[in-house]
């Protein structure tokens, strides 16, 4: 059995669904495979399956424009990839864009090839002024997912929340 | 076939068309025909026009949307493609440009001018209906049938490398972009 936390997945969908997110685009990653499945058996959501994850933020900036509002789901690497996308789309014309990062290659990351985008993902945050915060706990999953959304729409810009290890991950530490 | 003709030719079935473009010639030409609030200029992030039609077009079934597109854009996304075509948004007619050059920054050559087949490429990643246009009449009657034909169309307009003599017009970007917003949330919501 996979050792993706599904009560973890399920905790971060519903707060998704209550922030009135309708649309999601994904690439999909070993962290993410129950949020996508449940945005696929979900009817009212609007599941868009990505190349690479840049298309994702025009996907979103669309979405906004016509008044539906959504989430992107990528690994910290697919962040780097659609860096352009953030800066020259959506900070350029201030859209709220909620991404919901999975911060592979922190503490405890055994894969040797995702140890280099986890050392600069906070960083890279940093330098794009994109406020950002950690999904790491079950207890502030709802709250922080909300309060996320809340400061992009007031803020109109991008956000992110990073998908933590302790909250997604439930094989026993070595 | 000049850009500019072809925006003409067809300017008249804009009015009710959710319209996006891409950066530089396209954005001024059709601002220079006249602007209308139905009309996005993504004025950067170059290939992310087709995905905001994509945005667009999933999100808002009842409205028809136009991307005007450049061959040098959708060579830095052609992967986009492929996703348009999984979605098959049947309101989406996806007009690439094609002067075979980055006209913007220099006119240096893109590979179509070496014999990449945009739209061959279209219809191979799965977009349902495609077709090259050289002259002018050909393009309009091409644009005519996708509107009529309700499903996600994409017309490569091959077009002389020429273009205004300035990029920058009086429309701020934001001025732009909150103006379409009001526009496509004034119109009626889906369900």
């Amino acid at each position: 059995m996979s050792p993706v936390s599904t009560a973890g997945s399920r905790l971060i969908y519903d707060a998704l669904k209550a922030s009135d997110v309708r649309l999601m685009s994904a690439l999909p990653e070993t962290w993410l495979v129950h949020l996508v499945r449940m945005a696929e058996e979900d009817p009212d959501m609007i599941l868009v399956r990505l190349a690479k994850e840049e298309e994702g933020v025009g996907i979103s900036a669309g979405a906004h424009l016509a008044g539906v509002k959504s989430a992107m789901l990528m690994q910290n690497h697919g962040f780097l990839a659609s860096i352009n996308g953030i800066v020259s789309c959506a900070q350029l014309y201030r859209i709220p864009l909620l991404m919901l990062i999975s911060f592979r290659g922190e503490f405890g990351e055994r894969d040797p090839w995702q140890t280099e985008g986890g050392g600069v993902t906070e960083d890279l945050l940093r330098a794009l002024r994109i406020p950002f915060s950690y999904l790491d706990h079950p207890d502030h999953v709802a709250r922080r997912i909300g309060k996320a959304q809340t400061l992009a729409y007031s803020a109109s810009k991008p956000v992110a929340l990073l998908l933590c290890r302790d909250l997604m991950w439930e094989e026993a530490a070595s | 076939m000049k850009r500019l003709d072809a925006l003409k030719a067809v300017y008249p079935r804009l009015e009710d068309s959710v319209v996006v473009t891409i950066m530089g010639a396209v954005a001024a030409e059709l601002q220079s025909i006249g602007h209308r609030p139905n009309f996005f200029y993504l004025q950067h992030a170059m290939g992310l026009a087709s995905s905001m039609g994509l945005g667009i077009a999933l999100t808002r079934p009842d409205k028809r949307v136009v991307v005007f597109d450049g061959d040098g854009s959708v060579l830095m996304n052609l992967g986009g493609l492929t996703t348009l075509a999984r979605y098959r948004p049947r309101n989406l007619v996806h007009v690439v440009f094609d002067n075979e050059s980055l006209l913007s920054v220099g006119g240096f050559p893109t590979a179509t001018s070496t014999g990449s087949d945009l739209a061959k490429i279209a219809a191979a990643a799965g977009v349902p209906r495609t077709a090259t246009a050289r002259a002018l009449d050909e393009f309009t009657s091409v644009f005519e049938e996708a509107t009529a034909a309700n499903d996600l169309t994409t017309i490569v307009a091959k077009v002389e490398a020429t273009g205004p003599s300035k990029f920058v017009t009086d429309l701020a970007l934001l001025e732009n972009r909150f103006e379409f917003q009001r526009y496509l949330t004034r119109a009626t919501p889906r369900e």
